[in-house]
């Protein structure tokens, strides 16, 4: 209890502020560096993107500056009211979102911008986190459990519905969340078994893939015939998962591929699987878009941002020397393709720097929450770590080819006010709550 | 909750490690094996571009700028980036073109690049339409003015000496001194331009610079530590004489001929004209052909450099060198005298001459002040015949060794290409022509510059300055120094001395007073510069033409040559005016003026009649319009027939190949028939 008595500024984990503050000024010298010209004369901007996030920072700190004053109960005390004013929110944006590239994910007011979507991510960690922590909550309990998958997903849903694929993809990794409070590793494997069914149903014709699974079927029961024999069950679970594959890979994918996903994105799954899109899912362009050609445009940004990856070698072309993203070869490079920044610019060893302080800290996070009194504090910390987690893993895994191009930013590198400012409000009520584990939140 | 550890922190822990593993992984080989992207990535962002740098400016001894660049825009397009809402019409006004060229323009550039390339509309735009087009250029997006220098020539003068510049041509590729250009640069293609081409030229740098998506050059790629820089062409300084050049070229308006004017010091030329001349400014940019081909049309020849190339008796002109000669070999004295009568008898044809008075050739001094034939014939007969136990062919040997080591018969070796070789003639030419029976009698007119002797007015300017500096020379030449420096390698030639064949200082004392003589009391009275003492000598070249097979005597062509001042020559010259008559007349007062106009900056005031007489002087012959196109179409004719012959060779030589082809057909079929 002695550090209770110490000031609430030194309560504060300095790590993770440390780690944060690197990784804010790695970003801005990134989108520095990509916006930067020769010609400029004065550092100091107003209509550039670095400065602008420099603004954001400002308001990220302040910002985080109010949570840290503010009473830790308070987080957990307001989650659901906090959360279902979230909801509200997104439901709005659905219905008057400006449309922004095809997706209606952005509120506007005057010529203010922000997305609901990124700042949700909060409220639902905190939400999700006030379920497990309740007393009542027992989440061995299949109802509990479908309840929280609930709270991590009706988001994900209503992001859906705006047409923000890649943002909506965050909230399933709350499932690694529930994972570490209980909920069977068979929950996850089904996950990664659909998204296996999900891949080979895209590569495979679709008639092929029917008779391999059915034969993979009969090849099963015939091992575990014996057991299929004894048990009931058995037999039971091996005919509807079956069903399942076959109603999934026969049905739902095309469904979901026809009348669900949009036509950038039914593209970059197949531009990562490496194959064309075939003529069953090739969408009928816009009447607006008429003029422009079938280019696979998400091809091409990714074979920029590997040249310019590529091309940096093992220590880079030096600050300010990048060719490729300098003169805007790489699209989006400010905000989703920023990591091509850092690899063209420090080469493989400025990479690897940045991955290993984005590892440490997430482990910091993992410790923090570890050594919490509170299961409120401890899940929240988990939240946090795993949405870091999905970012940095599928923002960087895209820009080297290894994961589908989907839009989602680079945490605190990334240009852009909403994605800053509510990776900041994470990591400060995260600190704020740590401050006070020896105090039981509830 | 305890606050024991959960197992599943680990496994999620491995999760996150084993994700960064897995990037890193990717990120190593990404970055270190596969060197395609780091090539993809230059060739991508990296966009060399050839800097031309400007060419050597050529000045004069003074100076003064007769050759420089003057930038010149093209008008660039880019198609894609033209608006549909261009105002053509507007732009088309501004150019002064209307809408079908504008439009036929358009689909030429679009048939011949793509939209997106950047690529000619209009070349060379001139003044009035570069002017108009900055003007309103905001107007007109995709459309972009690119500036690049053309040569300007100052005024209109010089123009065969200076030369021309021109694109290089795909047969000069091929060629190693052009291994360094490629196609679409200019190179030099006469005259100086042609000649220091290498120093005129300067070095091409490359620049390489950044390029962004839209293809538009940024900042120099890796702040510029590859780049090579251009070094511009080096400056050209002559020993022309702008003003004097200007001043002989309008003596010589609406005469063929030409002069040449050396600094007997350092062998530097001071002005040389070839007369028609032409405005060298129309030998440049995108009329260049047109008028190439105009000029090359002209009866008077104005493209045939006439100062080094003509090649013309030289007549009396030659007499200083013969009594040269005669006094070095000891054939006589300077007192020796022959009694002409009015004409040379000492042959069986008489050889007339101007004067008959007795005692005009009582010693060497009048009779070269008075020019006399039969003198100088018989002192050459005496110089060939010299000596006893000496055959004339010897005897000829001797004399054309001097006159080789006068750089007669052979090239100078000026700084402009092409240079003519004039003729000397020797025992092997007269054994062929006379079939070995000749005699001093039958090559007697060599002595008065007649007969075989053909001189380039350079070769007797250069003579002059032989006898002013009394046994030496230096190689005319144009180039003072090349970029400031004087003793550029390239100079080093110019600056030898050449001593001709051992004559003494006061043989050419000797001469100096003779042709001193000849202006002071002899032929070229008309050639006196008040203060300065003149050594000149007149000639009149007997000469002609040779049209169709027939030899038609022409009007004779006034020759004059002289240096001045003796004591401390500044200046010799060569005056040749073709088909004008005697020597005295027109050429020896042209000479003058040029002179005096050297020596004195100026040419005084009682002289300005004289002055108008020249420049206003009409002295080519209708003849040489209808000689002119005689010979052309002779040509015209030759060609015809060669073409003619070649293609009925040809047709036999077709026919006969085909022939042997039937008689082996046949010949294999009836040795299938026989088995």
């Amino acid at each position: 209890m002695s550090t209770i008595r110490k000031s609430l500024f030194n309560r504060l984990d300095g790590i993770v502020l440390l780690l944060y503050i690197m990784l804010v000024t790695i970003g801005i010298l990134a989108i520095f560096s990509v916006e930067h010209r020769t010609t400029d004369t004065s550092l100091i901007m107003m209509n550039k993107s670095y400065m602008r996030q420099v603004i954001w920072l400002g308001y990220s700190l302040f910002i985080g500056f109010i949570i840290i004053l503010t009473d830790s109960k308070f987080f957990s005390s307001f989650a659901f009211l906090l959360y279902t004013i979230c909801i509200a929110v997104l439901i709005i944006t659905i219905f008057a979102g400006v449309d922004v590239k095809g997706s209606r994910s952005w509120l506007g007011v005057g010529s203010f911008r922000f997305q609901p979507g990124e700042v949700a991510k909060i409220f639902t960690s905190l939400a999700l986190a006030k379920f497990l922590s309740l007393n009542e909550t027992n989440f061995k309990k299949l109802k509990n459990r479908f309840i929280g998958a609930a709270i991590a997903l009706t988001p994900a849903v209503l992001i859906l519905l705006q047409k923000e694929t890649g943002l909506a993809l965050v909230y399933f990794t709350f499932f690694l969340v529930m994972y570490r409070e209980g909920l069977p590793i068979g929950i996850l494997l089904i996950g990664f078994g659909a998204i296996a069914l999900v891949l080979t149903s895209l590569l495979i014709d679709r008639i092929t893939l029917a008779i391999i699974l059915t034969g993979l079927t009969i090849l099963i029961g015939y091992i575990i015939r014996s057991t299929l024999k004894r048990k009931i069950g058995a037999r039971i679970i091996l005919i509807s998962v079956w069903l399942v594959a076959i109603i999934f890979s026969q049905v739902a994918v095309p469904f979901v591929f026809k009348n669900i996903l949009q036509k950038h994105q039914i593209e970059r799954i197949y531009s990562m699987i490496g194959i064309e899109v075939p003529n069953e899912y090739n969408k009928a362009f816009a009447p607006g878009d008429e003029k422009k050609e079938k280019t696979n445009s998400s091809e091409y940004n990714v074979l920029q941002s590997k040249i310019a990856i590529g091309s940096g070698g093992m220590f880079g072309k030096g600050y300010l020397n990048g060719t490729s993203t300098k003169n805007q070869f790489v699209p989006e490079q400010n905000t989703d393709f920023i990591f091509c920044a850092v690899g063209e610019q420090f080469g493989f060893v400025g990479s690897a720097v940045l991955i290993i302080i984005y590892i440490s800290l997430m482990l910091r996070i993992i410790h923090l929450g570890e050594r919490q009194r509170s299961d409120f504090t401890r899940i929240y910390a988990y939240c946090v770590a795993c949405i870091l987690f999905f970012h940095f893993a599928v923002n960087i895994s895209m820009t080297i080819g290894l994961a589908p191009v989907i839009g989602i930013t680079l945490p605190f590198i990334s240009y852009g006010g909403s994605s800053l400012l509510s990776f900041s409000i994470l990591i400060f009520i995260l600190v704020r709550l740590d401050a006070d584990r020896q105090v039981l939140i509830r | 909750m305890s606050l024991t550890a959960n197992p599943r922190r680990y496994v999620i822990s491995i999760i996150f490690i084993g994700v960064a593993i897995v990037m890193l992984l990717r990120l190593f080989f990404l970055q270190n094996f596969e060197p395609k992207y780091k090539i993809l990535a230059n060739d991508i962002a990296i966009y060399k571009k050839v800097v031309y740098p400007p060419r050597g400016v050529i000045i004069d001894r003074k100076g003064r700028t007769l050759l420089s660049n003057t930038p010149i825009y093209d008008l660039m397009i880019t198609p894609r980036n033209v608006p549909k809402t261009l105002d053509t019409a507007e732009l088309c006004a501004s150019l002064n073109i209307d809408k079908p060229a504008y439009e036929s323009i358009l689909g030429k550039v679009l048939v011949r690049n793509l939209e997106v390339r950047q690529s000619p509309f209009m070349e060379l735009l001139n003044e009035e339409q570069t002017a108009r087009f900055q003007e309103n250029a905001y107007k007109f997006p995709g459309f972009e003015l690119i500036e690049r220098n053309i040569r300007i020539y100052e005024k209109p003068i010089a123009g065969l000496m200076l030369g021309y510049i021109g694109e290089v041509s795909p047969e000069m590729l091929k060629k190693p001194r052009y291994a360094s250009y490629r196609q679409g640069d200019y190179t030099g293609l006469s005259g100086l331009e042609l000649q220091y081409e290498e120093v005129l030229r300067g070095q091409r740098g490359v620049h390489y610079l950044e390029r962004d998506k839209f293809n538009r050059p940024r900042d120099p790629y890796r702040g510029g530590e590859l780049d090579s820089q251009e070094i511009s062409g080096k400056q050209l300084e002559l020993y022309l004489d702008m003003e004097l050049q200007e001043y002989a070229e309008k003596l010589m308006a609406n005469k063929i001929g030409s002069i040449v004017a050396i600094d007997p010091k350092t062998g530097g030329i001071l002005a040389m004209v070839s007369s028609p001349t032409y405005d060298p400014n129309l030998l440049r940019g995108k009329a260049r052909s047109r008028n190439y081909a105009k000029l090359y049309r002209e009866a008077t020849r104005p493209l045939f450099n006439r100062a080094t190339q003509a090649m013309y008796p030289p007549g009396s002109t030659i007499k200083p060198f013969t009594g040269l000669v005669a006094l070095n070999v000891g054939a006589i004295t300077p007192n020796y005298g022959y009694p002409c009568h009015g004409g040379y008898g000492g042959c069986s044809r008489k050889i007339a001459c101007e004067h008959s008075d007795a005692g005009h050739a009582a010693n060497f001094r009048a009779a070269l002040a008075h020019s006399c034939n039969s003198y100088f014939c018989h002192i050459f007969r005496m110089t060939v015949d010299n000596n006893e136990g000496q055959t004339v062919k010897q005897g000829l040997q001797l004399w054309h060794d001097y006159y080789t080591s006068f750089a007669y018969g052979r090239q100078t070796g000026i700084d402009i290409p092409y240079e003519g070789k004039g003729l000397v003639p020797d025992s092997n030419l007269y054994n062929k022509m006379y079939n070995k029976s000749w005699n001093s009698c039958t090559i007697v007119f060599v002595g008065m510059g007649q007969g075989e002797l053909l001189l380039t007015p350079l070769q007797m300017a250069n003579g002059m300055c032989i006898i002013a500096n009394k046994g030496y020379y230096y190689t005319p030449h144009f180039v003072k120094s090349i970029g400031k420096n004087e003793k550029d390698t390239l100079l080093r030639k110019y600056q030898e001395k050449h001593v001709v064949l051992n004559i003494p200082d006061t043989t050419f004392t000797i001469v100096q007073q003779a042709m001193q003589d000849v202006v002071d009391h002899g032929t070229a009275g008309g050639a006196k510069i008040d203060g300065i003492t003149v050594c000149a000598k007149t000639g009149t070249a007997e000469n002609k033409a040779v049209v169709n097979g027939e030899v038609i005597k022409m009007q004779n062509h006034s020759m004059f040559v002289a240096f001045a001042p003796r004591e401390n020559p500044k200046i010799a010259i060569a005056v040749a005016i073709e088909n004008s008559g005697y020597g005295a007349t027109w050429a020896a007062p042209i000479a003058s003026l040029v002179m005096e106009k050297y020596l004195k900056d100026s040419v005084t005031y009682k002289r300005k009649a004289v002055e108008d007489k020249m420049m206003n002087a009409k002295l080519i012959n209708r003849y040489v319009y209808t000689i002119d196109s005689v010979i052309r179409l002779r040509d015209q004719m030759v060609y015809e027939a060669k073409v003619e012959r070649k293609r009925i060779k040809d047709s036999i030589s077709n026919a006969e190949t085909n022939s042997l082809y039937n008689k082996w057909i046949n010949y294999k079929l009836k040795r299938k028939k026989g088995i």
